[in-house]
């Protein structure tokens, strides 16, 4: 291939991309009824709007203590729901990994279900749950837990795959029983991983679980959508800075752990 | 039988060899775990039920799930076609917001990049988007919807904000991870830093912004879906959230969920196929 040929076909390749895109765009655009610069020109007046209306109050700073109450409350289910689904994907990740499997039945069955769980949308698991466990915690709870279930499912069968599959040769060879090799292998081998893991979907669910909450009315996501509805923009600016300042402190915090722990 | 020969050998008691080390990683990974264990069972012993029963509750959700998933059907308030128009709506919402973010990102990871720009502008650049990813993506919609008003436009711009701090920390990073020689190659040829970008950044990390920008799509079509329910943005989300909240309409939300379902398989089995080839 010459220099010329080289550069024309890149040069037609970036041009066919640049008309996909646009033919892309401007479908997609239509089809909503999306107007680009009506809504580039509202960014300004969102922001000033924010804050002028966010900005917190001296009332919002009475209504402190029951917005942190709340958050504290929120965080440590959002912890929960993400423990314990980690604790089943790793159980169904060991059995159903191509390394690990017991056998073709259950490798296919930990396939399905996590696919299953991990694809039907989060919202859609909140709506279920809240038929048939109302308006109480455990809805929020069932709702982050289904979602991350899923999501932790694959990725521990991926880690398995790929970090554990020496390890489950060494030690089968010497003799080790299956469970011995899963208990002092594999586990010890990727538990480093699977903090990490572990840490990025606590972060990710304290804020799935604002979306939760406006579904299903609980924790914080239903204080902000209270105040929200209730047109008390001070305080509903007060819980969003909340919220900042706990994902920003708990990533940061999961940094420091996810350093030392390499 | 080769008897052991532990007697000629046996000199003073050695320490047992420890296998595990017990040293700060350990001590770190114990200590974290520990933490989290005590949350969970201090919140499983304690959460608040509001008087529902577990039992009768979990048999009413399997008889839910079973009119759900077993027996989809449309009797009620939409017709297939509508659903299906409003899937389309989500996907478009889903298309603007990723093609938008992706633009927006690309120019905003340049100057993040540690090894394109200057690094404190590059720092504060890393600092304002994990701000802007904490706040979630149904927080910047309902903020937009009471500027511009509910619809499309709130709706794109609300899940840019975090569709665009995503991309610009994923492509900074793929920007950083470049091979150092090829950006000094061109510099040593004399390229300006434009001509940079374009010819060897650019091209060359362009498999991995592609991987990426596919992940936020798919992670962007959950989000529409969910900004449709809870912030009445259009989209399915919607007709899902008025099926299970309004009509109890359990068949219709069987139809529902199968429509997003299939949609997200799909992204989902494009997207490993993307990320085995490209980003490993």
């Amino acid at each position: 291939m010459t220099v010329q040929t080289f550069f024309h076909r890149r040069r037609s390749r970036f041009l066919f991309g640049f008309l996909f895109f646009s033919a892309l765009y401007y479908g997609a655009a239509t089809l909503v009824d999306y107007h680009l610069l009506n809504s580039f020109q509202a960014i300004p007046a969102a922001f000033a709007w924010l804050a002028t209306n966010f900005m917190p109050t001296t009332r919002s700073m009475a209504f402190l203590p029951l917005i942190l109450t709340k958050l504290g409350q929120t965080i440590i289910l959002s912890i929960t729901a993400t423990v314990i689904a980690a604790i089943l994907a790793l159980a169904l990740a060991i059995i159903g990994s191509s390394t690990t499997g017991l056998n073709r039945a259950t490798k296919l069955l930990a396939r399905v279900i996590a696919s299953i769980c991990r694809n039907i949308p989060l919202v859609a698991w909140a709506m279920i749950l809240l038929l048939s466990f109302k308006q109480s915690d455990f809805t929020g709870f069932l709702a982050l837990f289904f979602g991350s279930f899923g999501y932790l499912t694959r990725s521990f069968m991926e880690l398995i795959e790929s970090d554990a599959t020496a390890i489950y040769e060494a030690l089968s060879t010497t003799g080790a029983s299956y469970l011995q090799v899963v208990l002092r292998g594999i586990i010890p081998s990727i538990s480093a991983s699977l903090l990490s893991w572990l840490l990025y979907m606590i972060e990710n669910n304290i804020r799935d679980a604002t979306l939760v909450g406006i579904l299903t009315g609980t924790g914080i996501g239903f204080l902000f959508d209270l105040y929200y509805k209730s047109f008390r923009f001070d305080l509903a600016g007060m819980t969003t800075v909340t919220i900042i300042v706990a994902v920003v402190c708990l990533e940061l915090l999961a940094n420091q752990i996810r350093r030392l722990i390499r | 039988m080769i008897e052991p020969i532990t007697d000629l050998t046996n000199t003073a008691k050695k320490p047992p060899i420890r296998v595990h080390l017990w040293n700060r990683r350990q001590k770190t990974m114990t200590a974290t775990f520990a933490v989290l264990g005590l949350i969970t069972v201090y919140q499983l012993a304690t959460i608040s039920s509001a008087n529902i029963h577990f039992w009768p509750a979990t048999i009413a959700f399997f008889k839910n799930a079973q009119l759900i998933f077993l027996q989809p059907g449309l009797s009620g308030t939409d017709s297939f076609g509508s659903l299906l128009s409003a899937l389309a709506t989500s996907a478009a919402l889903a298309t603007l917001t990723t093609l938008l973010g992706a633009i927006v990102s690309f120019f905003i990871a340049l100057f993040a990049a540690s090894n394109l720009a200057n690094r404190k502008i590059g720092l504060l650049i890393k600092t304002v988007m994990a701000m802007i990813r904490a706040i979630p993506t149904i927080l910047w919609v309902l903020i937009f919807s009471i500027v511009i008003g509910l619809g499309a436009d709130a709706a794109v711009i609300g899940l840019s904000f975090h569709s665009i701090a995503y991309l610009t920390k994923a492509y900074a990073e793929s920007f950083e991870d470049l091979n150092p020689e090829a950006i000094e190659a061109l510099k040593a040829t004399g390229a300006n830093w434009w001509q940079i970008v374009f010819q060897a950044v650019l091209p060359s990390s362009l498999p991995m912004l592609l991987s990426w920008t596919f992940i936020r799509f798919e992670i962007n079509f959950t989000n529409a879906i969910a900004v449709g329910a809870a912030a009445g943005a259009g989209g399915i989300g919607y007709q899902l959230f008025t099926a299970s909240s309004f009509y109890f309409d359990f068949h219709e939300i069987g139809v529902i969920i199968y429509l997003c379902l299939a949609v997200t398989a799909c992204l989902e089995f494009i997207s490993v196929k993307l990320r085995k080839r490209y980003l490993k």
